[in-house]
């Protein structure tokens, strides 16, 4: 695994995330490296998938989510002025923790992102689903079946069949958030296989709960943690840093914080 | 007893454990029993009311006719021409007939008394008219031009209906339930042989075809329903035509663009839930004031349009409310998941959110129809014609609903009335069920079409 820095498909600067002017997440600076894997790990509440959010704005659908910082996409702030989030969110596609297929067909599921940018010749959708259903490693199992509702599949398949519809769109970044906590571990497998797979052609950054998935398929990975101070009335104030930044191995063979080290050894979760 | 064999040891908390469990599972069983008891009291009253309907509906009546047609003309009456059948009319009727063409062809007294100036031609300008009729007033009609005007605005079957109404006089003189006809028929042929000894007795349904598609009539026994439930059909249709987009739109604005959090949002919020609750008299005279009354250039007043309009307004928070309830229960991770492959807001709305409330939205739409279907008081209000026999045909046409024509027979002194009251309270009852079920069936398919 490469530890030279490659090009920078994502650059966090000094990315701070306020709900509702309470800060969630401080100061981060990530960058995230083309064509690689990048795990966020750390304990709940650190705002590892605040951070993916804010990545494609997701955060933006948030009543009272606000972002300070840079997020720079080819050396352009995403939360720029003249920035469209719908074509942030089109460059850079999302994967949800729990599958979440719509509840149409598995083909009309497919053709969903595609239509959305008025595709609409039939032979051209055709093209792009079965190379997109092949893409997630699902095509087999459902090419005889393309008419059946995405909801009738197994959990395994339903997350496959959602990145098979992210990846219709071609987007250039893919972010997945705990794509296989929802899953038995047969099932993770195969979506661990496919992210290695993907990652030829994407650009993958995932947040995950599992320190082994990390350690399995990421080539970098953040840890984040969490930080808190007494308020004024013994209220209790707790917002999320990156605690450290580093190649995969890296990190878990010789962390340089003390709390990443403890963190990896389990002593908290 | 379970706790028996549970409790080897029987000590005194034991003991106490026992009783105690008995005590509690006692308590469910009489809550189980009060709700039972709560549905058998539910299913009694309804059958009751069914039971009442129908016995109304359903019996024996006796019929009498004032001059048998042997009188009349020495043919049979379906034999003679429509000439002939007009001259009978002529020749028999009060003041020459002008009392049938004022309350059959004018559309009754209100609309003499209002018009009373007016020229046969102004009158009805879709018919034919000889010259010499066309230029009279109702009072200047001689026999010979009512017998025209008999002939020209009326078919032979129309023509020899009214012989039969007006000339030979079929009358219904009683009526008896269902039950009474069944099980005391004796007493009912001696009341006959004693008060209308002229009368034949025969049963009848209320409620049959002809009921259907009749005008209304002065007498019950040919009174139909036509009109009311033409004018309900067009009300309901406009208030749906109205009130469906409008709601839906509401509850879409309030749920996914407005943020709520301005006091003026909390405001329309609230108010719309308060609303919901107004009695529907109120919106009655809100539909007089402004609908009837301030824009009566565009809605010509007591019209099929006022009505719908005031409907709408009194349905518009059912189905906001329960649009609001729809869109909010869209699960997040369909929005999410439509927002991250890139679909702007109205993409999102249109393609995931309203295919998944629709279920709700149609359901908030059922009953606020449902409620529609049934309101008598606002229409009372804003004036639905009591007796009217021209079928709405537009927007702005004069009209009635069924249960307004319920009311206005149920209050009629006489015992024929109640019975085609009834035969109007069942009619009403199977549209209001084909409704529900088309919006049931319609809910269904939204519903399996988003299913695995």
């Amino acid at each position: 695994m490469t530890t030279t820095n490659g090009a920078t498909a994502i650059d966090l600067k000094s990315v701070k995330v306020f709900y509702n002017d309470k800060l969630a997440v401080d100061d981060v600076n990530i960058p995230i490296y083309h064509n690689k894997i990048t795990a966020f790990i750390g304990p709940s509440g650190c705002g590892k998938s605040t951070v993916l959010r804010s990545i494609n704005r997701m955060n933006d659908l948030i009543p009272g989510a606000r972002v300070e910082g840079q997020v720079l996409y080819h050396n352009k702030n995403l939360y720029g002025d003249n920035v469209d989030p719908v074509e942030v969110r089109r460059r850079i596609g999302m994967v949800f923790q729990k599958p979440n297929p719509f509840p149409k067909s598995i083909y009309d599921n497919v053709a969903y992102g595609p239509r959305l940018l008025g595709i609409r010749d039939r032979r051209t959708l055709d093209e792009i689903v079965e190379r997109s259903i092949k893409g997630a490693y699902l095509w087999d199992e459902v090419k005889d079946d393309l008419k059946k509702s995405g909801l009738a599949l197994s959990g395994g398949q339903q997350q496959r069949l959602c990145i098979a519809r992210t990846i219709a769109v071609e987007p250039d970044v893919i972010l997945m958030d705990e794509p296989a906590s929802a899953l038995d571990p047969i099932a993770t497998q195969a979506i661990e296989e496919l992210m290695r797979e993907l990652v030829k052609q994407y650009t993958i950054v995932i947040v995950t709960h599992n320190m082994q998935q990390a350690q399995r398929v990421s080539d970098y990975t953040a840890f984040f943690s969490i930080r808190k101070a007494e308020e004024t009335g013994g209220q209790e104030r707790r917002w999320g840093v990156l605690g450290e930044y580093a190649p995969t191995d890296q990190l878990f063979s010789n962390p340089k914080a003390e709390e990443t080290e403890r963190y990896i050894r389990g002593e908290f979760g | 007893m379970a706790q028996r064999a549970l409790s080897e040891t029987r000590t005194a908390e034991d003991q106490a454990f026992a009783r105690s469990l008995a005590a509690r599972h006692f308590r469910g069983a009489v809550w189980e029993r009060f709700f039972q008891a709560a549905i058998v009291i539910g299913i009694v009253a309804l059958l009751a009311l069914m039971f009442n309907t129908v016995n109304r509906i359903v019996g024996l009546v006796a019929v009498q006719e004032a001059i048998h047609p042997s009188e009349i003309s020495d043919v049979p009456l379906e034999q003679l021409s429509a000439e002939q059948l007009a001259a009978i009319l002529t020749e028999r009727l009060p003041s020459g007939g002008r009392v049938l063409v004022r309350d059959g062809l004018l559309g009754g007294a209100d609309y003499y008394n209002a018009n009373n100036t007016l020229t046969m031609g102004q009158f009805l300008p879709d018919v034919t008219l000889p010259e010499s009729v066309a230029s009279k007033k109702l009072s200047e009609l001689q026999p010979e031009d009512t017998q025209a005007l008999f002939v020209a605005a009326m078919d032979k079957n129309t023509l020899l209906d009214e012989v039969y109404d007006q000339v030979v006089g079929r009358d219904v003189v009683g009526s008896w339930p269902l039950t009474a006809s069944l099980f005391n028929r004796a007493d009912i042929e001696a009341e006959i042989a004693a008060d209308h000894p002229n009368a034949t007795l025969q049963w009848n349904s209320w409620l049959d075809l002809q009921f259907l598609v009749d005008s209304m009539s002065n007498t019950p026994a040919d009174t139909g329903i036509r009109t009311a439930f033409l004018g309900t059909i067009w009300v309901l249709l406009l208030t749906l035509l109205v009130s469906f987009p409008l709601g839906v739109g509401t509850a879409l604005y309030l749920e996914e663009y407005s943020s709520g959090n301005n006091w003026l949002e909390r405001f329309i919020e609230t108010n719309i839930r308060n609303l919901a609750g107004v009695p529907s008299i109120i919106y009655g005279l809100l539909g007089l004031a402004i609908f009837v009354r301030t824009l009566e250039s565009i809605t010509q007043g007591r019209t099929v349009i006022s009505a719908a309009l005031t409907m709408a307004l009194l349905i518009l928070p059912v189905i906001i409310i329960n649009a609001q309830e729809a869109l909010r229960a869209v699960p997040p991770s369909i929005r999410e998941a439509s927002f991250g492959l890139g679909a702007t807001k109205w993409q999102t709305i249109w393609n995931q959110v309203l295919p998944a409330a629709m279920p709700g939205i149609l359901t908030g739409t059922i009953l606020g129809m449902s409620r529609a279907i049934g309101e008598t008081a606002p229409l009372i209000i804003i004036g639905a014609a009591t007796f009217i026999v021209k079928d709405p045909n537009s927007p702005v046409s004069k009209f009635t609903v069924i249960p307004i024509q319920i009311y206005n027979w149920a209050k009629q002194p006489g015992g024929q009335y109640q019975d085609i009251a009834a035969a109007g309270i069942v009619l009403l009852l199977i549209v209001l069920l084909l409704f529900n079920a088309t919006a049931i069936i319609l809910r269904q398919r939204f519903r399996r079409s988003l299913s695995a």
